[in-house]
């Protein structure tokens, strides 16, 4: 490889894409070579960067300063006072929340300082496309040490000591699920990436997808090699073409360079991977549905056991785990399970990925050990609420999850604390709501989700979030009574109980931890006729205040149902029962002159 | 431009033969299909029904379970509109709302110029730009309702 002065990191994530890094990357391009830059610096596209509100990122090394915002016009800037003069361009800094400040240093930022990476490693580091980035990154070192140097079981040790557990959701000790697989009897086996990502509000996987594809053959190759399987799966969401296509030039690649097909290094062991497009259906990232899909069958679920590493995909032994995991296993392997076990509290090891999303200020993907708080999590990293509002809880583990409140805020985050308090780990999205954010709103939005996704085989789930659902209706356009409070309650916990797979037993957390920390919202809502949060828009009045009306009549042209009436002399009125609810006119005004209550 | 029941056969057959005597065909099968004729057409069911020796019926019952496929013709272009949480939570039913008032359609429809289909979507996985909308394989993010109807504008 040439030897270069200089490195000019573009983001190439979904999100910095998006904003258009696109434009960006070709800018640098033209501008470094009419400059006569392009034999001393060189322009990488790489994976997400995680702090995706502030993209499009570039960063340049050696010296690690970090871009945001830029466009392509900010590219003439970068080249000429950073990359020839060698000044910084301040202005495109990163700024201190507080003091706006600029921080030059990528390691500086409160967001990426508490950080540990260890599945986004290479994560906005080195060009996906590009094996040999990966691999200077000590890529593939971990599968060499495993096929010239350990035993099947050695492996499974070593994940065991390392107390890696499913990244998924379900957080089941992943050594412990190989050693099952391992023990099967049966010469086919398979391994399975699931990538299928359905949790709305978290997109780790689809970063590390996109992000540091090789990361994820490596770790399929040693499960492979650990478990005696020689062929893979990745089933992978069909909402994500990128990721698809950075896995196909993964594979390709890796295959040329004698990392995949047959007696891989010489050493006897061959394997196989291949990719299979989900087609749009959240319980196929259930595994046993999942299974059913690659085979081509509706995905639905069965009843475990026979569990899959028994009787899998086309009943052979089966071990599947999360993108996430597979991604931590080459590392944890090159630095020893000891090394991994040392991170994380007592029973929860390591480090997990977060997605932060929602009311807060810096939205984007962070991975921290366990145990850090959810204080440190959201405020720290996340750099508190947007528009400095007030906190009023955090979502965590998507629809399957629970709402957390500011009294958990202190809550060192670990599978069994959240467990314990009503939420779950699940795939670690974290969707923290502020004041104008409605519980009872967000626990039928979660039900709505879960209804239209429940595959219909067993009744409990089928029935009863279809009547937990109209109860919620009820509530929130203001005619729901108390018993249904009690009677929401009970049939969420019937659900909990009996449903067939993870989708119906998880399907009332979200009902029951808000019934549990934000009862007052719902009687709210019952008793008073009234939405506190101001989000429910059937308990919405919009009132035009005719003292501070000024007659201008924007509001009129801007209500889609004219019930607005008015002129130049009489103030403007709404016809409260013609309205419906927009708040077209509310957005519009100029003065302040309309209330919302 | 519709193409002949002849030609839809000929060409599903095609698709068809590298999936013949392999296991787990199916859906792949249907997503090439769909991705031939832009939806899942009668006659190309029925010829996927009869070379691979599946029944029709379960065919339809895979083709209705999973939201990518479609047995109605779509639009040139489909948006997405993303209502997955932390879409929700910055306002993403504005955003459908005004999608819909532009284009006068319906959820899961099509305008009758056949140039839109609009589809809600539980998640783009691009949500730290919440709210985010997908036009085809173009991601828009950050978005307020009143930048709907210049994104719409880009697509013929
Ligand atoms: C309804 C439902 C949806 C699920 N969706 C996913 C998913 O999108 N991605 C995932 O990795 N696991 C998902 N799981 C968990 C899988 O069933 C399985 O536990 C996991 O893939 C195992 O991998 P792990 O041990 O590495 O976590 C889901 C489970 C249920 C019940
Ligand atoms: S929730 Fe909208 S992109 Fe994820």
């Amino acid at each position: 490889m040439a030897l270069y002065r200089a490195h000019v990191l573009v983001c190439g994530g979904t999100g910095c894409v998006s904003s258009g890094s696109e434009g960006v990357l070709t800018a640098l391009k033209e501008r470094i070579a009419a400059k006569k830059l392009d034999n001393e610096v060189m322009v990488v596209p790489t994976g997400c960067h995680g702090m995706c509100e502030m993209g499009p990122i570039v960063v340049v090394y050696p010296e690690g300063v970090f871009y945001c915002r830029v466009t392509p016009e900010d590219a003439q800037e970068i080249v000429e006072e950073h990359l020839f003069k060698g000044r910084r361009v301040e202005r495109l800094l990163y700024k201190e929340s507080e003091t706006l400040k600029g921080v030059p240093n990528y390691k500086d930022i409160p967001f990426y300082s508490k950080q540990v990476r260890v599945a986004l490693r290479n994560c906005g580091y080195i060009n996906p496309d590009n094996i040999e980035e990966y691999i200077v990154r000590d890529g593939y070192a971990a599968l060499t040490k495993v096929l010239t140097e350990m035993q099947p079981a050695d492996v499974i040790a070593e994940v065991k000591t390392s107390g890696l557990r499913g990244r998924g959701g379900g957080g089941f000790p992943t050594g412990l699920k190989w050693e099952f697989c391992a023990r099967a009897a049966g010469d086919k086996k398979y391994v399975i990436c699931n990538a299928d990502e359905g949790d709305p509000g978290a997109f780790m996987d689809r970063s590390i997808l996109e992000g540091d594809p090789h990361a994820i053959l490596e770790g399929l190759l040693i499960g492979g090699y650990a478990m005696g399987a020689d062929e893979a799966y990745i089933y992978c969401r069909a909402e994500y073409p990128l990721a698809i296509k950075r896995l196909q030039r993964a594979i390709e690649q890796a295959k040329e360079y004698g990392l995949l097909g047959d007696n891989i290094l010489d050493s006897g062991f061959s394997f196989d991977v291949h990719i299979k497009e989900g087609a749009g259906a959240f319980v196929c990232g259930e595994e046993t549905a999942l299974m059913a899909s690659i085979e081509g069958q509706r995905g639905m679920p069965r009843p475990r056991p026979p569990f899959p590493a028994n009787k899998g995909l086309w009943a052979k032994p089966t071990n599947i785990n999360n993108v996430e995991t597979w991604a931590n296993v080459p590392t944890i392997i090159r630095n020893g399970g000891a090394w991994y076990a040392a991170m994380g509290t007592e029973k929860s090891k390591g480090t997990k990925v977060f997605a932060l999303t929602g009311k807060i200020n810096h939205t984007g993907l962070v991975e921290v050990p366990m145990g850090l708080t959810i204080r440190e999590v959201v405020f720290d990293l996340g750099g508190g609420i947007l528009g400095g509002k007030k906190f009023k809880a955090v979502q965590i583990g998507g629809p399957s999850g629970g709402c957390l409140t500011e009294e958990h805020l202190d809550l060192p985050i670990s599978y069994e604390s959240l467990t314990a308090a009503g939420a779950i780990m699940g795939s670690g999205g974290l969707v923290v709501m502020d004041e104008e954010t409605c519980m009872v709103d967000v626990a039928k939005f979660f039900l709505e989700f879960t209804q239209a996704e429940s595959c219909g085989k067993c009744v409990p789930c089928r029935e009863g979030t279809k009547q937990m659902l109209l109860m919620l209706n009820k509530i929130t356009s203001g005619e729901g009574t108390l018993e249904d409070l009690d009677t929401l309650e009970e049939l969420a916990l019937m659900v909990k109980e009996m449903s067939l797979c993870g989708l119906g037993q998880t399907a009332p957390n979200p009902v029951l931890t808000t019934l549990r920390y934000f009862r007052d919202e719902y009687e709210a809502h019952i008793v008073e006729k009234r939405c506190p949060a101001g989000a429910c828009s059937a308990l919405l009045r919009y009132i035009i205040d005719p003292e501070r009306c000024r007659r201008c009549g924007l509001c009129a042209k801007a209500c889609p149902v004219s019930c607005i009436s008015g002129d130049r002399q009489t103030p403007y009125v709404i016809d409260q029962d013609k309205c419906i609810k927009c708040g077209a006119c509310y957005e519009k005004c100029p003065f302040d002159a309309i209330d919302r209550r | 431009m519709a193409l002949s029941v002849e030609e839809v056969v000929s060409k599903t057959k095609e698709i068809v033969a590298p999936w013949k005597d392999r296991q787990g065909g199916l859906i792949p099968v249907l997503q090439a299909v769909q991705k031939e004729f832009g939806y899942l057409t009668p006659d190309a069911m029925r010829t996927v029904s009869t070379e691979m020796r599946i029944p029709t019926a379960e065919i339809y019952g895979v083709a209705t379970f999973y939201a990518q496929f479609h047995l109605k013709p779509r639009g040139r272009h489909v948006i997405r509109v993303c209502r997955g949480t932390a879409c929700h939570v910055r306002g993403s039913l504005k955003i459908l709302d005004k999608v819909k008032e532009t284009l006068h359609v319906k959820e899961n429809d099509t305008t009758e110029d056949l140039r839109f289909t609009l589809e809600p979507v539980a998640c783009i996985g691009a949500c730290g730009l919440a709210p985010v909308i997908m036009v085809d394989d173009q991601t828009f993010g950050r978005l307020v309702p009143d930048k709907v109807p210049d994104i719409i504008a880009q697509f013929e």
